[in-house]
């Protein structure tokens, strides 16, 4: 699990139910903090889908809807960036297991697309087991970079 | 808000007019029922006019791939219209953009499919 450093105040810490409506109200108080810390439209949007994407894959892969497991939500505000840690209470996986996506011959999938999502919008992407159980995602985004 | 979704005809072509968020849940799969059923009754030439969809996920992009196989497979035709910059760089990140055709201008998109 992710520590905190020492210049991050948290903002949000905040439990949902496996469920798509989660998502919805994840990426709400997500952009709220995001909105409060002063990131433009443009990154509020990126921030909005990096945060989507996650919430998905712990509701619909990690946890896989079922109503005893939580995804926990963490927001974090840095001198320049917001941090945003989600965590499910799944079996885990293996990124590297994932196909890629840009691969010619998974083009044409279904599904597998919201690492890339997620690595394209966030300046910073990590994805690690979770003490004692799961996936954790920390999503970093810097104010005024691009 | 889901997506809300029109059709009309312009000479042969299918014309399906998406409004809305393009997301997981309701919104993805109104545009794969759509899609499905627009092919099932033999419109083979459709073309997705997005210039209202202010939103699409990585679910909402994999109806859009899911709606371009099940068409080509079976012989036909789906085209992209009227993208926002947001959605023409979710198909650039995707490399989507060398599998679709997409057109600014529903005139020559329709004139396309000829």
């Amino acid at each position: 699990m992710s520590e905190q450093r020492s210049e991050e105040v948290q903002v949000v810490d905040a439990e949902f139910d496996s469920t798509l409506e989660s998502v919805d109200s994840a990426e709400d108080a997500v952009l709220h903090a995001a909105g409060k810390f002063g990131f433009d439209e443009e990154d509020l949007h990126k921030i909005g889908i990096a945060v989507r994407e996650s919430m998905v894959n712990a509701v619909v892969h990690g946890n896989r809807y079922n109503i005893r497991k939580k995804v926990h939500l963490k927001v974090k505000r840095g001198e320049d960036r917001i941090i945003v840690e989600i965590r499910d209470e799944g079996e885990g996986f293996e990124l590297e297991k994932i196909p890629d996506p840009l691969a010619e011959e998974n083009l044409l999938r279904h599904s597998g697309r919201g690492i890339l999502l997620m690595q394209s919008f966030m300046d910073e992407f990590e994805m690690y087991r979770a003490d004692p159980k799961g996936t954790e995602v920390r999503l970093v985004k810097y104010r005024g970079k691009d | 808000m889901s997506v809300k979704l029109s059709t009309r005809q312009v000479g042969d072509v299918t014309v399906i007019d998406a409004n809305g968020r393009l997301t997981l849940g309701e919104g993805a799969s109104t545009l794969r029922e759509t899609i499905r059923d627009m092919a099932g009754k033999g419109h083979k030439k459709l073309l997705l006019n997005l210039g209202d969809v202010s939103y699409i996920d990585s679910s909402g992009i994999g109806e859009l791939v899911s709606g371009f196989t099940t068409l080509t497979n079976q012989g036909g035709q789906l085209k992209l219209v009227g993208l926002t910059k947001r959605v023409k760089d979710l198909l650039q990140i995707t490399k989507l953009y060398t599998v679709f055709e997409v057109f600014d201008d529903e005139a020559n998109a329709v004139r396309s499919f000829a």
